[in-house]
């Protein structure tokens, strides 16, 4: 049952991420290369074919899976920080069952596994500005007694409001960094599709 | 701003159908595999030369697969257009040009570049035990370098370091030689490049940026990426200042240096004017003593239809003009073979 509700988590994202495709890609036109709602686009559809054509017996079967394809498919930053993120969001998740506790600590890890590749700080501008609320809003709901959609939910709220401040920040990393000043006042493609992510997790997992 | 206008299919057969074409057009210089999108030396591997891999996102042709052959790369890995390539081409790549003499991966200073590079070298080294070393390109100046941001980007110093690099090679040099004198080459090079059009990834469909008609973009990448300055289109003596100045200051250059003067056009500029540019490049190098040992002036590594230039001076010893002068046999730069 787990594995159905992670499947459908990817089913759900790659929908969600193709119907903003174009949204992401006109952010990334104004701060960096134009590519980033194509690239998770195609990067998302590889995944939905590879769930129509293989069954997992094990959430972290189909994570690692999920996260090899995207390493594959996707190029770019985004294809190594994302794979990497299901890489070690799935590692994490070997044998446990699925709880608030265990996806909580599964998400540090692979959010670990995106600062490892991507070496971004708190407030360079990236994913990780929306990744470190999400994070921290993710343990006090859990602190709190939520379950696991609670946790998600609001994960994906903290996500979506430091997608939100990246707005006036001057990048640090990535492509946007060339910009300098240039880049202040415009919102971070990667925190978006981070928050996209999340949303969509709480949408379906829980 | 208008529709897409181009010679294509569909945007998203841009990079295998230009590759099949490569192939067909330089069958006695490569061969492509067009499922991993690599594009070989027809001879590779070659046994005891040490394999000389780049690669990119597509878009900046000839850079890479063009400069595959004979004196300079063994394969050249294509991502989309603008989009670095995936973990798995670089490794299929360096097991494949592994002549045991180990391989060398030229890759230019971008987040993603540099991100799934790694992660070949690091799964070629615990797959097959290759040994691989990797020199980054970063000589464009229009960039802050910063321990605390990506750094600068790797633009037309890395034409230039294929050819040193692919001719070190050729003749035998080891993999730490290799790698060492291609960090002397980066480290001996700055570029510093402006725009006078954006250009329209085909998968984006429209311009990545908008410039006014009386508008130039100065200090862009090869990505269609905005500068960091934009200003009233100017002649072509101040534009020329504009980009030599910062890149005689950064290294810095100094009178009596000898240096490889290259002028780039970014795909849409015609030779006339690169011409014209290289004209307006030479005088302000010769007022400031410097000589110019070699030149190259031309559409080498370039940002799909934008129209500009980049300016990338290389200061060279004697070995490195030998290096420069050594045959070069590839589909997109050829002499002396």
């Amino acid at each position: 049952m787990a594995v159905e509700n992670f499947a459908n988590w990817l089913r759900d994202l790659a929908n969600t991420l193709h119907d903003n495709a174009a949204y992401l890609t006109e952010l990334d036109s104004a701060i960096g290369d134009a590519d980033h709602g194509s690239n998770m686009d195609r990067g998302f559809q590889a995944v939905v074919a590879v769930l129509d054509e293989t069954s997992f017996d094990s959430v972290d079967e189909l994570l690692k899976k999920a996260g090899m394809t995207l390493v594959s498919k996707v190029g770019g930053a985004s294809g190594p920080l994302y794979g990497t993120f299901f890489l070690r969001f799935g590692t994490a998740l070997a044998g446990a069952e699925v709880t608030a506790e265990t996806v909580g600590e599964a998400l540090k890890a692979g959010v670990g596994g995106i600062l490892a590749r991507g070496k971004a700080e708190l407030g360079d501008k990236t994913m990780y500005d929306a990744w470190a609320p999400a994070l921290t809003a993710y343990d006090e709901a859990v602190a709190g007694g939520s379950d696991l959609r609670g946790a998600l939910v609001a994960a994906a709220e903290a996500a979506a409001k430091g997608r939100d401040e990246t707005v006036p920040l001057v990048a640090r990393k990535g492509r946007a960094s060339y910009l300098g000043e240039r880049s202040a006042g415009h919102q971070d493609p990667g925190a978006t599709s981070t928050t996209l992510l999340l949303e969509s997790a709480a949408r379906t997992l829980g | 701003m208008g529709g897409m206008k181009k010679l294509i299919n569909d945007p998203a057969d841009v990079v295998s159908e230009a590759l099949r074409g490569l192939a067909l057009a330089h069958p006695d210089h490569v061969r492509v595999d067009h499922e991993n999108r690599i594009v070989y030396r027809k001879d590779a591997p070659r046994s005891g030369k040490v394999g000389l891999i780049s690669g990119g996102g597509s878009g900046h042709e000839p850079m890479h697969g063009g400069f595959v052959g004979p004196g300079m790369l063994d394969a050249a890995c294509a991502g989309e257009v603008f989009t670095s390539p995936v973990p798995d081409q670089m490794m299929a790549a360096t097991k494949e040009v592994d002549a045991g003499a180990g391989v060398l991966h030229i890759v230019k200073n971008y987040t993603g570049d540099v991100m799934n590079f790694e992660m070949a070298a690091e799964l070629a080294a615990a797959e097959a035990g290759t040994e691989v070393l990797s020199v980054v390109t970063d000589d464009d100046v229009a960039v802050q370098d910063s321990l605390y941001t990506a750094g600068r980007r790797g633009v037309g110093v890395t034409v230039l370091l294929e050819k040193i690099v692919g001719a070190a090679a050729e003749q035998g040099r080891s993999l730490q030689e290799v790698a060492d004198l291609a960090k002397k080459v980066n480290g001996n090079g700055r570029s510093m490049g402006m725009a006078l059009t954006s250009c329209t990834v085909p998968a984006a469909g429209k311009p990545t940026f908008e410039l006014a008609e009386n508008e130039m973009e100065v200090g862009i990448g090869i990505h269609g990426e905005p500068g960091r300055q934009r200003l009233p289109l100017a002649p072509a003596k101040d534009v020329a200042a504009l980009l030599v100045d910062p890149v005689l200051q950064d290294l810095p250059y100094s009178q009596g240096d000898s240096v490889i003067a290259f002028v780039n056009g970014m795909g849409g500029t015609p030779l006339i004017e690169l011409y014209l540019m290289y004209n307006e490049v030479r005088q302000l190098l010769d007022a400031a003593g410097i000589t110019v040992a070699r030149s190259l002036v031309g559409n080498y590594i370039t940002s799909l239809e934008m129209a500009g230039c980049s300016v990338t001076l290389l200061k060279v010893d004697d070995d490195l003009v030998r290096l420069w002068d050594a045959p070069v046999n590839t589909p997109g730069l050829r002499w002396g073979a």
